[in-house]
C-alpha cells in the first residue's frame, strides 16, 4: 500500500465504481422506484459506463479523471444525479492538486459534498446523499487528523457513508421527487445516499489495493 | 436586444407542447425546447440545454430560461456554473411554474420587455399571492 494515490488510484476507484454501480443497477432502480422516478440505478449506470470509455485515452493525474468524471456525468446522466454528481466531482478536482494524502481524501470529499449541498441545496436530514457524505467527511476528518492512512481515511468514509445511508430509512424526505410522497416516504432508503455509499467502498478498495 | 426562451422539461413532448402554448401569443419570439435526453429517454441534457443557449446567444438574443421539474432547475443552474458575469447578465432562469411561467414571459418579450421583465413574468408570482 502506498503512502499517496495516484492518477492509476483514481482510475482503479472510477472503474470500480462503474462495475459496482452496474451490478447494482436494478437495486438502485427497485430503490429510487419506492420513493422516486425508479431510473437512479440505469442512470448512474449509464453515466459510468460513458465515464469509462473516455477515461480510456486515460488522465495526466487525480484531477483529470475527477474533471473528466464530472463533465461527462453532467452531460449523459439525465436525472438529478447528473447536475449533482456532476457537480461533486467538479469541486472535488478544484480541490486538489498532485497525489494525495489523508488530508487530500478529506478535501476530495469535502470539496464533493460543497458541490452537492451548493446544487441541490440540501442539508443532514432530508433523505438525500447528503446523508452519505455528510458522515463520510466527519469520519474522513477525524481519521487523517489522527494520522490515518488515505486508503485508512477512506475506508471509515466509505463506512460512515454506508450508515449514513442506511439511516435515511427512517427520514422523510423534503427535498426532491421523494419530498411529494411526505410522510409514505418513511421507511425507504434513499437511492442517492446508496450510490454514494457504492461509490466510496470504490475508493476505498481501490486504494488497499494500490 | 430581443429576449428569447429556452424551455427545459423531463419530456421532450413536454417541451415541444409548451413552445407551442407559449409561441401562440407571442409570435415573433424565438422560443426553444430542451427537452429530454440526448438519446430521448426522460430527463434533462447538459448539453441540450447549453447548444439551445449558446445558439440564441450568438443570434443576439438575451434568453430567459424556465424549468418543469427540480432535476432540470439544477441541469440549467449547472450550465449557468460555467458562464462569466458578463454572460450571466444576458442568460438568466426564470423560476416559475412551467405554463404559466412561459405564457406570461413570452408574451412579455413579445412586448418588448427586457430580460429582467421576462425573468419576472415567467416567475409567475401573482398566481400564487
Amino acid at each position: 500500500m502506498s503512502d499517496t494515490l495516484s492518477v492509476a488510484w483514481a482510475l482503479a476507484w472510477i472503474r470500480g465504481s462503474q462495475a459496482v454501480l452496474a451490478a447494482n443497477r436494478e437495486h438502485l432502480n427497485d430503490l429510487d422506484r419506492a420513493i422516486g422516478d425508479g431510473d437512479h440505478g440505469e442512470n448512474m449506470d449509464r453515466g459510468f459506463k460513458a465515464v469509462v470509455v473516455k477515461l480510456a485515452d486515460g488522465a495526466e493525474d487525480v484531477q483529470g479523471v475527477l474533471k473528466l468524471v464530472a463533465s461527462t456525468l453532467m452531460s449523459t446522466v439525465g436525472g438529478a444525479a447528473g447536475p449533482l454528481y456532476g457537480t461533486a466531482f467538479l469541486r472535488a478536482a478544484k480541490a486538489v492538486e498532485g497525489d494525495l494524502d489523508a488530508n487530500g481524501v478529506v478535501a476530495v470529499i469535502a470539496g464533493a459534498l460543497d458541490g452537492i449541498v451548493a446544487r441541490g441545496k440540501a442539508t443532514t436530514g432530508e433523505k438525500t446523499m447528503v446523508d452519505a457524505w455528510t458522515p463520510a467527511l466527519v469520519a474522513a476528518t477525524a481519521a487523517a487528523e489522527g494520522g490515518a492512512t488515505p486508503a485508512a481515511t477512506l475506508r471509515v468514509a466509505s463506512d460512515a457513508a454506508a450508515k449514513g445511508a442506511e439511516d435515511t430509512i427512517p427520514l422523510q424526505a423534503s427535498k426532491g421527487r421523494a419530498s411529494y410522497l411526505g410522510e409514505r416516504s418513511i421507511g425507504h432508503k434513499d437511492p442517492g445516499a446508496t450510490s454514494t455509499a457504492l461509490i466510496l467502498n470504490a475508493a476505498a478498495d481501490a486504494a488497499e489495493a494500490a | 436586444m430581443s429576449v428569447a426562451l429556452v424551455i427545459v422539461s423531463h419530456s421532450a413532448q413536454l417541451a415541444d407542447g409548451v413552445v407551442e402554448l407559449a409561441a401562440q401569443m407571442a409570435r415573433n419570439v424565438e422560443l426553444r425546447a430542451a427537452g429530454g435526453t440526448d438519446d430521448g429517454r426522460i430527463g434533462t441534457s447538459f448539453d441540450k440545454v447549453n447548444d439551445a443557449v449558446a445558439e440564441l446567444r450568438a443570434a443576439g438574443h438575451d434568453v430567459a430560461i424556465l424549468t418543469d421539474l427540480g432535476s432540470a432547475t439544477m441541469t440549467v443552474e449547472a450550465v449557468l456554473d460555467f458562464f462569466d458575469d458578463d454572460e450571466l447578465a444576458h442568460v438568466k432562469f426564470s423560476d416559475g411554474p412551467l405554463v404559466e411561467g412561459a405564457v406570461a414571459a413570452a408574451v412579455t418579450a413579445q412586448v418588448g420587455g427586457d430580460l429582467d421583465a421576462v425573468v419576472a413574468a415567467g416567475r409567475a408570482r401573482e398566481l400564487f399571492s
